[in-house]
């Protein structure tokens, strides 16, 4: 049996979370004996052998326009179908979220989604996810096969190796697409989304309005391209930052390498969707905050006088 | 047009979450239960559409046990005009959550679904794009608007990158995340009104749940951490321990 890991592109390379979901494809592939076979949906095949470094033995490649989730997901299905799979990975990113489930429907399996930890116990998948926005880890078995799972962004750590990939073109599936996309309005210029960044830098109330958020900006964009905003509940309910950058139990739920707090204080359900972050760093006047609970490192001060400096440091090394 | 909104009961969101004996669910005592705002969202869309065509029905439609009761009370007070509780239990497994729901909207006829983009309890994000498989409708996520224009549903809805805008024909489900509008409160009026609307209560065509919980557990605790120090100054010192000691940057 083999371990079948739903890869993605984006403008012709592989995506961070694809390389995750393949990575994570060969441990449990490695348990139970089995290869690691990826299926990539792309416009233009480009460098599809490359995911072999991460551990794929073999690429199928289906080609299609624009993404599309009826046809994506009927050809992920039927190629499912076709095999003989002990499980099935995606990336619980914005596409493996909209396309997991209507997978796992198609197929009449259940799904267990945001896996933080994977491991193969007696020929048994034994998945760990969060609940409650991870105030509480579940630790779960899916009574069906294949076994479909969504792994939360940024917990496994990519692993490069010599391997090389075999490509095999496979047909997309035709069905009609009933959803049609109108216009996309570019917001935030193609960044990553908050939900899969490895480095996130978030504003709070301290903050003092939306207009300091500048600072905030120039943080980030010393962080590099991995880098994304976020924000604490009170500021999206004030209007001062848009909903898709929330963190916590009723926004997103974020597992980066870094994070970086600044001007909150910490409710539990901010604190509950970033704790499970590498590294921690908050920076708040309030030395009694919360949020300095759970910190790896803080520093009592200011944003607007803290921040400029660690942009100032942040670049000096580069 | 008939609109089905799909509400979950889940513990409220600041609620103090603790495993209960047994370490394979929560303990419920003490904690208030709420709508989940997602579903509450959806619930707002839905009574909008219903108010800018000047007619129509609402039906708010719950899987659960009989305290789900409460929450659809709640959709009717909100003005939802029936209400449907599904009367069995909820599990992991989203599957079965949404075979109960598209058995009894099969039976209902709706044109449109809506429904949260998650519920925050489970926060698996799957109980939509699962209905509309089942039911074989188009599916929408993640929409932060739905109106209806000439038999299609029109949406923004949250990419990378930024907003789209895309529509499918009717019947369609759509899962709501949060948009400009703030869930209204039920008026006083509006939950006298409640008390005479028609909630009925069914058994929840469930099928087999599929996902086994074996142990629930609290997060593991982060270690210790320190105060670098006050203001500017301490910047260096936090630049260093995040190359050298944290090895992040």
């Amino acid at each position: 049996m083999n371990v079948l890991a739903i890869a993605e592109q984006k403008d012709g390379s592989l995506r961070r979370i694809s390389s995750e979901v393949v990575t994570a494809a060969r441990s449990v592939a490695d348990a139970i004996g089995g290869s690691v076979h990826a299926l990539l949906i792309t416009p233009a095949v480009g460098d599809a052998a490359s995911v072999g470094r991460f551990g794929a033995d073999v690429v199928h490649v289906a080609t299609a326009p624009a993404y599309d989730a009826d046809v994506y997901a009927a050809t992920i299905a039927d190629h499912v179908r076709s095999g003989d799979y002990f499980a099935v990975l995606f990336g619980a990113g914005g596409q493996g979220r909209d396309l997991a489930p209507r997978v796992a429907a198609k197929l009449d399996v259940p799904l267990a989604t945001d896996a933080t930890s994977l491991e193969v116990d007696g020929g048994e998948l034994v998945i760990t996810r969060p609940v409650y926005a991870g105030r509480a880890f579940a630790t779960v078995v899916l009574d069906a096969k294949p076994r479909i799972v969504s792994i939360r962004p940024n917990t496994f750590r990519p692993q490069e190796s010599e391997r090389t990939a075999t490509v095999e073109n496979i047909a997309t599936s035709s069905v009609p697409s009933r959803v049609k996309v109108r216009e996309t309005k570019a917001a935030s210029g193609g960044r990553v989304d908050v939900g899969e960044a490895s480095i996130v830098v978030s504003g709070g109330r301290g903050l003092k309005g939306p207009e300091h958020w500048h600072l905030l900006e120039a943080l980030r964009d010393a962080l590099g391209p991995a880098a994304a905003l976020g924000a604490s509940r009170a500021v999206v309910d004030a209007g001062w930052r848009p909903h898709a950058e929330q963190v916590g139990q009723t926004g997103k739920t974020v597992s980066p390498q870094l994070y970086f707090a600044v001007g909150i204080s910490g409710a539990m359900q901010h604190l509950a969707g970033m704790r499970s972050a590498r590294t921690i760093v908050a920076i708040n006047r309030d030395p009694d905050a919360p949020i300095f609970k759970i910190a790896d490192y803080g520093i009592v001060g200011d944003a607007h006088e803290v921040l400029p400096k660690l942009v100032e440091e942040i670049r000096k090394g580069h | 047009m008939k609109i089905a909104v799909c509400i979950k009961r889940v513990p409220d969101t600041e609620a103090r979450i603790r495993i209960a004996a047994g370490g394979k669910s929560i303990d419920p005592a003490g904690i208030k239960f709420i709508i989940s705002p997602y579903d509450e969202f959806a619930l707002e869309t839905a009574l909008r559409l219903k108010e800018a065509q000047g007619s129509g029905e609402v039906v708010a439609i719950s899987v659960g046990e009989s305290t789900s009761g409460e929450q659809l009370r709640s959709a009717l007070a909100m003005g939802a005009d029936s209400a449907v509780l599904l009367k069995g239990q909820t599990s992991l497994d989203g599957l079965a959550t949404a075979r109960a729901l598209a058995a009894e909207i099969r039976e209902q006829n709706v044109d449109l679904v809506l429904l949260g983009m998650k519920a925050v309890d489970d926060d698996q994000q799957q109980v939509g794009p699962m209905l509309a498989e089942l039911l074989d409708m188009p599916c929408i996520t993640v929409a932060s608007s739905a109106t209806v224009e000439n038999g299609s549903v029109v949406c923004e809805r949250e990419v990378e990158g930024g907003i789209e805008v895309v529509e499918a024909p009717l019947p369609a489900v759509v899962t709501i995340t949060k948009g400009e509008y703030e869930p209204r409160y039920p008026s006083l009026k509006g939950i006298m009104a409640a008390k005479k609307k028609p909630l009925a209560e069914k058994d929840a065509q469930l099928g087999s749940h599929r996902i086994e919980v074996r142990q629930l557990a609290p997060p593991p605790d982060r270690p210790p951490g320190r105060i670098v120090g006050e203001g500017a100054d301490a910047v260096p010192e936090l630049v260093r321990l995040l190359r050298e000691e944290a090895k992040v940057l």
